[in-house]
């Protein structure tokens, strides 16, 4: 099958017969198998699939902090060796340190900057997500919803060019998720950074993406990519979105009339 | 005077039965306060079942208390009290175990940390801190009274060693369970080595390095008594040698160990305060 690809915008992030082993005792695990992948500038993409497809290894490639089998991974046309404050990974739980205080928290990457110049930048990113009054507060004493704002927040101060994002709303309750999509998406067409989010729901990739990566299991593979050409806020009941649903199941193998 | 024992230990075990139907709050005072008595009761009647009585000849009857009642002890604790061996001999204890506990602490954190962090570090050290760490720090008396003599330095060296391992070990276990997803994201955000520690290693362990703590000042107040027993002419384990030796005086005895309990309790009170920071709360409750 061939897969759209970035079109007019230049690419990225291009991912070339990517291919990692897991060795599990004597056991060899073949994670991902020959991903080839282009991303373009400022491009919101959603990797969807199964638990196990290998999606939170492909992004841990691409954050450069595993080394692949086979392959290559470029950005900006740099073969990616280490990890960079250009491009951020948000993890799926420990995003955030409970440790240190909201403020704490965001000020990570800007450890080096100057006291006016981190307290501006925090001030200014606090209250993007709206979480002025909680500057002192611990992620404990926050809610689910509050500390995804934080782990955004960290990573937004550092302006980085892309942010892989590793099921960053699967801990969150339903309201809180759907109130955290809408506040991504006003961020992304606000600073136009690239995204790839990782996610095994459906609905939340067809709220969010430019494109889906569709990935299947054992070993993890692109079983086809799909654009949606379709303006935000997308409506969940347009003919054209469960289109493209039906599409999405297809690919991922499961019957949608579940 | 074995009646009114009787009657009180009665009287505690049946405010024990009967306070299953008050309120927990009411318990939480009821229960210890019951069970405190209970225990000074039974006390009571041991210390007088075995006393016994020495007739000589020409001589009046005389009572030997072999152990002392509650009543006794807080007398031989008056006498502590007021001829200040008391509070001589319990600084002199306690400021043996804050020396050596506080350059255990000031030693060992770093090594733990540093050998939690490098694989290398861990090769070179872990084998022997393992080796060392089950021989009970009484096993070194002889070699630290051989070394630094009959003197300050011999009891703070055994305490130093009975509190070094339980933070290193725990040091350097608290660095090893940090999850993985922390360094990342400090790598990712550009952090480097000092930060790092700073920052993510040192703030992520540190509830476990309380925890350790806590254990190793335990494990030096239990081990000071029997070196300042074997090595030292002063301090509370001194004190309960002395006593004996010096005319049989158990009450002094008991009195000297009571007052290691309550220093004891008071010792682990503080190093829980700890846990209250606020940038290690995190560690210490469960969402």
């Amino acid at each position: 099958m061939s897969a759209p690809q970035t079109g007019e915008r230049a690419a990225k992030v291009v991912v070339r017969g990517l291919s990692k082993r897991f060795r599990r005792g004597r056991e060899e695990l073949l994670v991902l198998d020959a991903i080839d992948l282009e991303i373009a500038s400022g491009e919101f993409v959603c990797i969807l699939g199964p638990s196990g497809c290998g999606k939170s290894t492909l992004l841990n490639l691409l954050g450069g902090f595993e080394e692949a089998d086979a392959g290559t991974i470029r950005i900006d046309g740099e073969a990616v060796t280490r990890p960079d404050p250009r491009r951020i990974l948000v993890f799926q739980d420990y995003s955030i340190f409970p440790w240190a205080t909201v403020r704490e928290n965001i000020a990570l990457g800007l450890l080096r900057r100057s006291a006016k110049e981190r307290e501006e930048i925090v001030a200014h990113y606090v209250e993007l997500i709206g979480l002025q009054g909680f500057e002192d507060s611990y992620p404990g004493e926050l809610s689910g919803g509050m500390k995804q704002r934080v782990a955004v927040a960290r990573v937004l101060a550092v302006s980085p060019e892309i942010v892989f994002m590793d099921e960053p709303l699967g801990a969150l309750d339903s309201l809180t998720r759907l109130a955290m999509r809408r506040e991504l998406l006003r961020i992304w067409q606000r600073g136009r950074m690239t995204i790839a989010l990782v996610t095994h729901d459906v609905d939340e990739s067809l709220q969010l993406a430019d494109r889906v990566v569709v990935m299947t299991s054992r070993p993890g593979r692109i079983a086809g990519i799909v654009s949606v050409d379709l303006p935000h806020p997308r409506d969940p009941s347009a003919s054209a979105y469960n289109a493209l649903k039906l599409e999405l199941f297809d690919l991922l193998g499961v019957r949608a009339d579940v | 005077m074995s009646v009114t024992a009787f009657v009180t230990a009665a009287l505690a075990a049946v405010a024990i039965v009967a306070s299953r139907g008050l309120r927990q709050r009411a318990q939480a005072v009821v229960l210890p306060v019951a069970t405190g008595v209970l225990l000074l009761a039974l006390w009571h009647l041991w210390a007088e079942s075995t006393r016994y009585e020495i007739a000589t000849p020409g001589e009046p009857v005389r009572t030997v208390e072999v152990f002392p009642t509650p009543e006794r002890t807080l007398v031989a604790f008056r006498e502590l009290l007021s001829d200040g061996r008391l509070l001589r001999y319990s600084i002199a204890s306690l400021f043996r175990v804050a020396v050596g506990f506080l350059l255990a602490a000031a030693i060992g954190i770093p090594l733990g940390l540093w050998a939690g962090w490098s694989t290398r570090a861990s090769y070179s050290i872990n084998p022997f801190v393992q080796a060392l760490r089950p021989i009970s720090p009484l096993a070194w008396i002889p070699i630290a009274t051989l070394t630094f003599g009959i003197r300050d330095e011999a009891a703070i060296f055994i305490i130093f060693l009975g509190s070094f391992f339980p933070i290193v070990t725990g040091t350097m276990s608290a660095v090893r369970s940090m999850p993985v997803a922390y360094v990342r994201s400090a790598h990712n955000f550009g952090l480097r080595k000092f930060e790092l520690l700073a920052h993510v290693v040192f703030p992520a362990a540190l509830p476990q390095i309380i925890t350790s703590l806590r254990i190793a000042l335990g494990v030096a107040w239990l081990v000071i008594v029997a070196a300042e027993m074997n090595a030292i002419q002063s301090g509370l384990g001194f004190l309960i040698v002395d006593a004996r030796n010096m005319g049989m005086r158990y009450d002094l005895v008991v009195a000297a160990m009571l007052v290691i309990g309550a220093i004891g309790i008071g010792l682990d009170f503080l190093v829980r305060r700890l846990e209250r920071i606020d940038s290690v709360r995190w560690g210490f409750t469960k969402e």
